[in-house]
């Protein structure tokens, strides 16, 4: 079924592919047999999760196919999920079609070719969450980086080929030191057994001197932290996302930060665990740094995709934190973190997109009294924005309460900066959604822009729902990830135990909340 | 094994055949007569391609210096592959150019005869008429467009240092044969493995001696400086020709020579080659990046894919030569799609290699630019293409012999190469048309061969395991 997932946009793209749409008369239809089959691939995301057995006997990992794909060096087309793969995947099926539906309007030309790319795009997402190969998973990794490249660099601003060029070689030079370390694991494999292997439940078996894991963990540590991105590698996010077409921003924020957390839980620190202990303090400290530094910078921008691109930056320190906690509270929390921050983020630059497409500029200082224009798009915004800022009830609280609770069960110090962190997103969001939206309406041009219609609606609808029900049943989430959470953090403690057995008491369920 | 046939020389003798029946078709032609040479050309490549098959697992040898060992066979198939490429592409362009087209497919036959002896050759003298042979054929086809300047200044650049490299080589041959008595792969092999303690001077001067002649072929830094100005100045389609072709056949001589009958001195010339490898690909892609001509562009590519190449040689291992057997299929079948979309586009007056005549390519031509793309990542190492297996392989290789630093290296300088790469893509793609003239259309023989070639590149990236199990056979029962 996770094949299904991952082919049926594979397909949808071959499909187009044939379409002959040289005079762009067949857009809309190209458009729609997009967005269904965007539509189908999340009812299977969906149908994966009605069916992901959460009851105590479960095994770890569910729905595995594995297939020999180069036998000679024992790679395998070998896909499984847990929990925290399975949020993840849920995560992408929703927001693709989200954030195809962003690009009806502000897309006008070669639409074939992005709706190629698209799909592609959600394709090598869904496979990079879902292998448990490590060649496969890289494979998946980088094939990536191939349709966001061209998605920045055609549709995108002004500024795109160099946002796009930068997008590229800043993850690839992460990714190829990441390679590096997965041959050499396939070589420790092959001089401890006698066989090569990928398969990741093999590698965690590996007994890894310190001294490689000290080198291959630096190197995994590298790929996922530009990816997150981590401070100082970030400087390639604020102009992906500034010149990235809404759907790329949607996409790259939404789910593309993801694949860093996600490869920080499910690889560098159950892989090597005794370098990722020693290592933590360092990358929560860069962490915390992120956090506060990416507020700061948030809070000076006078441009509102800026702003929200640093304000990713802030919001995926938390979830670095989180893991550097490596206890089953911060990894919790990390995990919810990030599909809180694809929720919010997501419709936050959604709904700059709409008034891009209004008035084709994105200044804060253009706006202003927004409110009176524009109600029900302002009431949308407000919204996402306070679940951006993680007010109680919302889904951005869930996430950083719980990487509060673990950082501080880990070392409280972490848990002062990170605690800044919170009220300075609070500043800077609101600062900004009062500039934007309140007072008169300064600015001639704003004043007869239309409300949300109904594509919009279908855009921020879900969005805001979703926003809303994270913040009130979190346990529907946090419950499936719990089993998966629960045996890395186990996988990474049994490797150092000295320095977090104790944080791991009470664990977390959610019940009290 | 010891059994002499004229076996292992039939795949040699078909292409030579059908050179001697092109050149004579060529010669009786009436004026203006319409022949198809090419066609002519192309079953003597496939009668190659059936008697390598055939004599696949036999280990023939032939008078004692010809060996039709798997390793050979699997580079006569990557040979006659180039052979294809490059006749499919002439057929659409030897018109347009003015080439003489039946001295130009015997010249390239001639050329495949000396690449397919020097693959096959398991003795240093015929090794050395095999590489005369290839690059006397090669320098005529560098320059065979006589009206154009730059070509025939390639052409004689070309032919003055690789005479020089030529006595190089030759010079090695005559040191190793001084002290062991021999040119025979074998018996040198056995003479100095019985003296790798203590080795004779001698032998390491013809070691090193050996090393630069085929540094020189491979275009190795800092041997590499002909080939920028030989593959801009010759024709598009020799250029992929020789940057495919001529590599692999010396590469595969590098490695027969250093890994059989040199293997015992390896604690000599490893170090050495560590660092032409690291400086091959540095250079290649540095240097690439400066680049506005994407001939010149890819010529320096192809240099820092010689580097890669190296890594497996330099490993030495099985895996090492396995992958470099990969590594020089995934190469060539990329390299020529590449080099015969910029023959296609070129145009008599003008080769049309400048980064800008790329620009809004895809609006223009959308499939030549989409295929461009591909090979053009597949040069870069993404998946799913050949280029990122065969990547992934020759550093799976330098790794697995402990190489880390040279496999840090390469892994990076790849990520510079990528940049270039992805500038023509930003031409093509990100780039409004100006409002230079639109090359002609392509079509027919011309695309096939380019939809052939990225069929096997996506074929080498999405499902190499039956070319891998191949290039694991071709080096198991061999050196």
């Amino acid at each position: 079924m996770i094949s299904l997932a991952i082919l049926l946009p594979v397909f949808g793209a071959l499909a187009l592919l044939l379409i002959g749409n040289r005079d762009e008369a067949k857009d809309g239809f190209i458009r729609n047999l997009t967005l269904g089959v965007s539509m189908a691939t999340f009812g299977v995301t969906l149908a994966l999760w009605a069916t992901f057995d959460q009851s105590v006997t479960a095994p770890a990992f569910q729905f595995v196919e594995r297939l020999p794909w180069i036998p000679a060096f024992g790679i395998e087309y070998y896909v499984g999920i847990d929990g925290l793969s399975l949020m993840l995947i849920v995560l992408t099926g929703f927001l693709t079609p989200i954030a195809l539906l962003t690009s009806w309007e502000s897309i006008e030309h070669k639409v074939k070719e992005f709706s190629i790319f698209m799909l592609m795009l959600e394709a090598a997402m869904i496979g990079v969450f879902a292998s448990l190969d490590l060649f496969l998973f890289y494979i998946f990794w980088d094939i990536l980086l191939i349709p966001m490249y061209f998605l920045i660099g055609i549709w995108g601003y002004d500024q795109r080929l160099y946002a796009a060029i930068k997008f590229i070689l800043y993850t690839l030079a992460g990714s190829v030191l990441m390679l590096i370390a997965i041959i050499g694991l396939s070589w420790m494999h092959h001089a401890a057994t006698g066989a090569y292997s990928f398969d990741v439940l093999e590698l965690y078996a590996l007994d890894i001197p310190y001294s490689t894991q000290y080198w291959c963990f630096l190197a995994f540590a590298l790929a996922f932290a530009i990816k997150v991105p981590l401070f100082p590698f970030h400087t390639w996010l604020p102009d992906a996302h500034v010149q990235a077409p809404t759907p790329g921003s949607v996409i790259l924020a939404g789910v593309l930060l993801k694949m860093g957390g996600f490869g920080l839980i499910r690889f560098a620190f159950p892989l090597f665990p005794e370098a990722a202990a020693y290592f933590a303090p360092f990358i929560a400290t860069l962490s915390v740094i992120a956090i506060v530094y990416g507020a700061l910078i948030a809070m000076v921008q006078p441009d509102m995709k800026k702003l929200v691109a640093y304000s990713s930056v802030s919001h995926m320190g938390f979830v670095v934190l989180g893991i550097a906690a490596m206890n089953v509270e911060g990894v919790q929390g990390a995990s919810y973190q990030m599909l809180a921050h694809g929720v919010s983020t997501g419709g936050l630059f959604a709904l700059v997109g709409m008034m891009s497409d209004r008035r084709h500029t994105r200044l804060i200082s253009e706006y202003g009294g927004i409110k009176t224009v524009m109600p029900r798009l302002t009431a949308a915004f407000l919204i996402i924005t306070l679940s951006s800022v993680g007010l109680p009830g919302m889904n951005g609280f869930v996430g950083e309460f719980l990487i509060m609770l673990g950082a501080f069960g880990w070392d409280p110090r972490f848990v002062v900066g990170a605690g800044l962190g919170v009220i300075l997103s609070a500043v800077y969001m609101l600062w900004m959604f009062q500039r934007v939206f309140y007072g008169k309406v300064t600015n001639a041009h704003n004043r007869d822009l239309p409300d949300l219609s109904f594509r919009e609606w279908a855009i921020i609808g879900p969005l805001v729902a979703m926003a809303v029900v994270m913040g009130v049943l979190p346990n529907l989430f946090l419950k499936p990830m719990e089993p998966a959470v629960r045996s890395i953090v186990e996988r990474v403690q049994a490797h150092q135990p000295d320095s977090h057995a104790a944080a791991d008491s009470g664990a977390a369920s959610m019940e009290g909340h | 094994m010891t059994t002499y046939s004229f076996d292992a020389v039939i795949p040699i003798v078909c292409v030579t055949l059908a050179g001697l029946v092109v050149m004579l078709a060529e010669a009786f032609r009436g004026r203006g007569e319409k022949m198809p040479l090419g066609g002519l050309a192309v079953i003597g490549l496939v009668g190659a391609a059936a008697s390598s098959v055939l004599l696949w697992n036999r280990n023939a040898t032939s008078f004692g210096v010809v060996t039709a060992d798997n390793f050979a066979l699997f580079l006569n198939l990557v040979l006659v592959a180039v052979g294809l490429m490059t006749v499919l592409i002439t057929a659409q362009t030897a018109d347009r150019d003015k080439l003489p087209a039946g001295e130009f497919y015997a010249t390239a036959l001639f050329a495949l005869v000396g690449m397919m002896l020097m693959v096959q050759a398991s003795d240093l003298l015929v090794m050395f008429l095999a590489l005369e042979t290839m690059s006397i054929a090669v320098y005529v086809m560098t320059g065979i467009r006589r009206e154009a300047v730059n070509g025939t200044e390639a052409a004689f650049k070309y032919f003055l240092l690789g005479a020089f490299a030529s006595a190089f080589f030759l010079y090695g041959v005559a040191f190793l044969y001084g002290t062991t008595g021999s040119t025979s792969l074998d018996r040198i092999g056995t003479i100095v493995a019985s003296q790798a303690m203590a080795p004779n001077p001698l032998v390491l001067m013809a070691v090193g001696m050996l090393l630069v002649g085929f540094a020189f072929k491979v275009a190795a830094v800092p041997f590499h400086m002909w080939s920028p100005d030989a593959y801009e100045g010759a024709p598009a389609v020799v250029t992929g020709f020789m940057s495919t072709g001529v590599k692999a056949a010396a590469i595969a001589g590098f490695t027969r020579v250093f890994l059989s009958a040199l293997e015992p001195m390896i604690g000599y010339w490893a170090p050495a080659l560590w660092v032409i490898a690291a400086a091959t690909m540095v250079l290649g892609t540095v240097v690439g990046v400066q680049q506005t001509s994407i001939k010149r562009m890819l010529a320096y590519s192809s240099i820092a894919h010689g580097g890669y190449l190296l890594l497996g040689l330099l490993a030495g291992s099985d895996v090492g030569k396995a992958s470099i057997l990969f590594y020089l299929a995934a190469y060539a079948l990329t390299n020529l799609g590449a080099f015969g979309i910029i023959a296609l586009l070129g145009s008599y007056s003008r080769d049309n290699d400048n980064l800008r005549d790329y620009a809004g390519l895809w609006h223009s031509h959308p499939v030549l630019a989409t295929l461009m793309a591909l090979f053009l990542l597949s040069l870069g190492g993404f998946p799913p293409t050949a280029g990122f297996i065969a990547k992934w392989y020759v550093f799976s290789a330098a790794i697995g012999a402990g190489y880390y630093w040279l496999a840090i290296i390469g892994f990076l300088s790849s990520v510079v190469s990528v940049y270039f790469y992805l500038r023509i893509v930003v031409m093509m793609f990100m780039t409004d048309r100006d409002a230079r003239p639109v090359p002609a259309p392509v079509t027919g023989i011309a695309l096939a061969g380019l939809a052939l070639s990225l069929a096997g590149v996506l074929y080498l990236g999405v499902l190499p395991s039956q070319v891998i199990e191949w290039a694991q056979a071709s080096v198991a029962t061999i050196f």
